[in-house]
Order: structure tokens, then C-alpha cells, then sequence
């Protein structure tokens, strides 16, 4: 799997409340989760983060469980996340409902072109040179090429 | 020689497992996700009595949106036989605390602090609602069996210092990710000396450090608060093992602490900062709102009239109703309190105590994340102890019994 997008950094530490705040979890509608995006931490983002690549700081997406965080991203258009490590709650999510991840630790400016190939395991930024991704468990890699745990679950049968 | 964690799931450290869950459950915020999710797979629920739904993220429900999304997940339970634990029950990980697992198994709560459970000796970690759907319809699911960061306890708290200090010291030392992946052991005599609620609020906060699960190994408190309840339990014995990380920690150094915001490990001597002027008390959460916390809390308040307001939440009926009958609640009504139905409160910013712009809010739960408890709201996170000190000061001061 090869994408491309921008880049959008983010900081490190980023929580799931930042991502998506407690206040929109009382409905099931993924279109306010994607409208509301990181609003607490800049609200303008949520408009840019249609064919971003998100290019975070450690320990993304820690906090609580809520799987909103990953929807909303996946919903708003983002491409793919890039950083350093993931809180595993969010990991895992990441992984089921199919917004591709990656753990590596990539130098870029924002509105770089980034390119993550999951398969060669390499993301790079521009012309620099690429950046090995973290390998991902052959069942992860199940899930993700499903296109998330429900598709891998109902193909199962 | 092996680490708990290896021990229960059956492989070592860095194998993938696909394990049966013993004790599977999910709250009104995330059963709600759980439920859609698993209808879409559309197989049928393996072992329903297994299951728990417990409500408690916003009980009873503050708008008609909300009670729409409870009375589906009512209905569900009603008709699927899954056992409902309804508002007022109080909050998930409390309930399962209070009898609901066994050492040795593995518990898997769609909520962050599901590793509160550890505490059991217990294989307790949380997931999404996505994962929550898959053991509903497959009865397991898959874990890479973690490495394990030991935290080696001597000694005994004293001066004024409850577990929650030791909590968020021992956050605060390995920071917001210093053992993501990995789960967390605590070991050594002093861990003996914690009680049963005290192992409850250091496992609850093994995931502010990003662990999968905060263990200690049953022993004779574990098996006699369980005998409490009925449930027989016998001791783990603790091996050698190979630990990734190891720290120590001496209960007697350890002082009074406030993390400040918006960090859960950004501890610090509370004299650092005493006099920080406060809006709101909160005592309660699957963190500190056991009974042992508002026996604390009301010991300390009895008689005397808080000078801020105070928002006191039960984590449990069961808890609710020991308090009323050991006289613990009357103290807390009457030193001006407000006190709320059990569940989770205002930790999450939905209801029953919501901070305003630029309020301040000292609290004994466990996240004080940007706009967590309410956009522009402030929070400190502290012991019942320097809540108690604090509610009764109209600002953040140390706790009775702090050198």
C-alpha cells in the first residue's frame, strides 16, 4: 500500500480528547466527528486534514479508548499518520477501523510531500532520504489488507 | 521465571495470542459503538452471560440523544440475555472490582482503564469498541504478550501520602509513554502493605504512563477482600523474571503531589503549589471514589464547612450505600458538599460539575488533559487527602498529616 499527502505536524503527547473532544461522542454521526477534529487544539484544523499526512510527535493518540479519535481522522481525509510510537489502545483501533499507521520518526515541514509505502516499510518527506517504518505483526498486516477487523471478521466465515 | 503477563496469557513476551476473554464488558459510551459495530459482523453473541454492559459515563442520561442511545443498548441486553449493570450501579471498573474477577484471568473492558483490574492479579487491558465487537462475535481476541516494567516497592506510605501519590509519582517517572507497550508490575514488600482500594488507584493509572495493564500479584488481601464477596481466589507466587525496566520506589519518601496541568506526569511536592486558588473540589472516579477514599475524605471534612464547591460521586451503589451506613456520607452533606449519583461524574467533561473558561479545579481522578473536565477549565490532579485539605482551605493546600 503506497499514499501520499501532505504533511501536517502535529505535537507530541497528542490526546484522543484533543482529537475528538468528550462533547460530540453522544452521537453516531462520523461527519461531526470529522468536523470537529482537533478543534480544541486549533479549530481551522479539521478543514486541512483532507489528504493530509499527519506527521506527529511520540505517543499519539493517548488517553482514553474512544475509537472516535481514529473515525474522526479517517473521516476528515486523512491519509495516514506518521510517528515515532502510538499509545496501543489507538494503535490497535487505528488498525481495525483501516487508517494506516506508521511508527517511524520522520523530519519534515508542514506541506511536504509525504510519501509512506507500507509494504517497502519506508516513508519519506520531499527529496530527504526515506525512513525505515516499524514492522507490523503479520496480524496487523491481516487486518489493515482486509480493510479493518470487521471486513477480516464477516470474510471469515 | 516468567512475568505475570507471560504466565497468564502462556507465551513470552513479544508472541501474538489469540486468548479466550474470561470477562469481556463495555460502558454506555462504548457499547454504543460496540453495538453497531458487532451488528454489522452479523454472527451471533458467543457466551452472553459472560458480557457485561455497565452504565456510566453520563448516568442517568442528561439528554434525550443520550437516553436514545441507552434504551438501544438496554433493549440489546434485555434480548440478547447479556447482564445489565443500570444507572446508579456505578462505574464499570468498579463493579467488576467488587467481586467480578478472578486472578489469573483475562479481562478485557472497552474503556482506557480497564487495567484498574490488575490490581487482581489479573490480565486487565482496554480496547475500542471495534475489538469489543469482535469478542462479542468470536469470544476472544488477539495480544501480543507485553514486556513488563517493574516497579519495586519498599517500605510503607506515611506522612500525610496515600497510593495516589505513589501513583502519580511513579507516572511522573516514566512519563506519558514511558511504558507504552509494555505492562506494569508492582512488586516487593510494600506492595504487600497497600490495601485493596490503594492497588486499585495504581493500577488505574498504569495507562497515564501508556501501559497495557498494572499488575500486582494475589496475595492474602487479594483473597481475603475477594472472600468478601464470596469469590474463593488463592495467592500468586511471584518468580524471578526477566523485566525489560526496573524501578524502585521507597513508600516512605513518597509526599503529597500534585500534577498540574495539562500532564498527568507533571507531579510535584503539593507545597510547590499551595495557595493556587481553586473553583471546584471533585472526589470521586474509578481512580479514587472508593469507600477507604470518602472515609478519608469525610474524616477529614467532619464537622467543618468546605470554602469551595465540592462534587463528591461514589464510584459504586455498593460504595454509595457502605458510606451511608458507616456515617461517612451525613459528614460530607453537611460539611456542604454536593454529592452525585455513582458513576463517573464530571471526569470527562459531560455533566455534573462541567468546568467553566478559565476555571480551576482540583481533582482526585485521573486525566487533567486541555478542556478535559470543560473547554478552558483547568485541572490539578491530587490525593482525597490534599482534596480534602484543599475544599476545606478555598485553595490547594497539603493534606493533614504532610511534613
Amino acid at each position: 500500500m503506497k499514499l501520499s499527502g501532505r504533511a501536517l505536524r502535529l505535537p507530541p503527547d497528542l490526546d484522543t480528547d484533543m482529537i475528538i473532544a468528550g462533547r460530540y461522542l453522544r452521537t453516531r454521526d462520523r461527519a461531526v466527528w470529522a468536523a470537529h477534529a482537533l478543534e480544541d487544539l486549533d479549530p481551522t484544523l479539521a478543514g486541512r486534514l483532507g489528504g493530509a499526512v499527519i506527521v506527529a510527535g511520540p505517543n499519539f493518540g493517548c488517553g482514553s479508548s474512544r475509537e472516535q479519535a481514529a473515525v474522526a481522522l479517517r473521516e476528515a481525509g486523512v491519509v495516514a499518520v506518521v510517528a515515532p510510537s502510538f499509545a496501543r489502545i489507538f494503535y490497535r483501533n487505528a488498525i481495525n477501523l483501516g487508517l494506516p499507521i506508521a511508527e517511524a520518526t520522520l523530519d519534515c515541514e508542514d506541506g511536504d510531500v509525504v510519501e509512506v509505502d507500507l509494504e517497502a516499510g519506508v516513508v519519506r518527506a520531499g527529496d530527504r532520504p526515506p525512513v525505515p517504518i516499524a514492522p507490523l505483526s503479520a496480524r496487523m498486516r491481516a487486518i489493515l489488507g482486509a480493510g479493518g477487523l470487521v471486513e477480516l471478521l464477516k470474510g471469515a466465515a | 521465571m516468567a512475568t505475570l503477563s507471560e504466565r497468564i496469557l502462556g507465551a513470552p513476551a513479544g508472541a501474538c495470542v489469540d486468548r479466550a476473554v474470561d470477562r469481556p464488558y463495555a460502558h454506555d459510551g462504548t457499547g454504543v459503538l460496540a453495538l453497531q459495530t458487532f451488528r454489522t459482523i452479523g454472527k451471533p453473541l458467543v457466551r452472553p452471560e459472560r458480557v457485561r454492559l455497565l452504565f456510566d459515563h453520563i448516568v442517568p442520561a442528561n439528554n434525550s440523544e443520550t437516553a436514545t442511545l441507552q434504551a438501544e443498548l438496554r433493549r440489546f441486553a434485555r434480548e440478547s440475555g447479556v447482564p445489565l449493570c443500570d444507572v446508579g450501579e456505578g462505574i464499570c471498573h468498579q463493579v467488576m472490582s467488587e467481586g467480578g474477577v478472578r486472578p489469573g484471568e483475562v479481562v478485557i473492558g472497552a474503556d482506557s482503564h480497564t487495567c484498574t483490574l490488575g490490581a487482581f492479579g489479573a490480565f486487565a487491558t482496554g480496547v475500542g469498541a471495534t475489538d469489543m465487537a469482535a469478542i462479542w462475535a468470536t469470544g476472544e481476541t488477539w495480544l501480543r504478550v507485553p514486556e513488563t516494567t517493574n516497579l519495586s516497592l519498599a517500605g510503607r506510605l506515611g506522612g500525610g501520602a496515600e497510593a495516589k501519590d505513589l501513583a502519580l509519582a511513579y507516572v511522573s517517572r516514566l512519563g506519558m509513554d514511558g511504558a507504552t507497550y509494555r505492562a506494569l508490575e508492582f512488586t516487593g514488600e510494600g506492595a504487600a502493605t497497600l490495601s485493596m482500594a490503594g492497588r486499585l488507584t495504581c493500577s488505574n493509572l498504569a495507562i497515564e504512563a501508556g501501559a497495557k495493564t498494572g499488575l500486582f500479584y494475589a496475595d492474602r488481601t487479594t483473597c481475603e477482600y475477594l472472600a468478601g464477596f464470596g469469590v474463593a481466589a488463592s495467592p500468586q507466587a511471584v518468580e524471578d523474571a526477566h523485566y525489560a525496566e526496573e524501578h524502585e520506589f521507597d513508600l516512605g519518601a513518597i509526599e503529597p503531589l500534585v500534577a498540574v496541568p495539562h500532564r498527568v506526569d507533571s507531579a510535584r511536592p503539593v507545597d510547590r503549589v499551595a495557595g493556587t486558588a481553586i473553583d471546584q473540589v471533585f472526589v470521586g472516579t474509578c481512580t479514587n471514589g472508593r469507600l477507604e477514599d470518602l472515609e478519608r475524605f469525610a474524616s477529614a471534612v467532619k464537622g467543618r464547612r468546605v470554602k469551595v464547591r465540592t462534587v463528591v460521586v461514589p464510584a459504586s451503589r455498593r460504595v454509595l450505600a457502605d458510606a451511608i451506613r458507616s456515617g461517612a456520607l451525613e459528614a460530607i452533606v453537611e460539611a456542604g458538599c454536593t454529592v452525585g449519583p455513582p458513576g463517573c461524574g464530571p471526569c470527562l467533561g459531560m455533566h455534573l460539575g462541567v468546568l467553566g473558561e478559565g476555571e480551576v479545579c482540583l481533582s482526585t481522578a485521573n486525566r487533567n488533559f486541555r478542556n478535559r473536565m470543560g473547554v478552558g477549565g483547568e485541572v490539578y490532579l491530587a490525593s482525597v487527602g490534599t482534596a480534602a485539605a484543599s475544599a476545606l482551605a478555598g485553595e490547594i493546600a497539603p493534606p493533614e498529616g504532610a511534613a
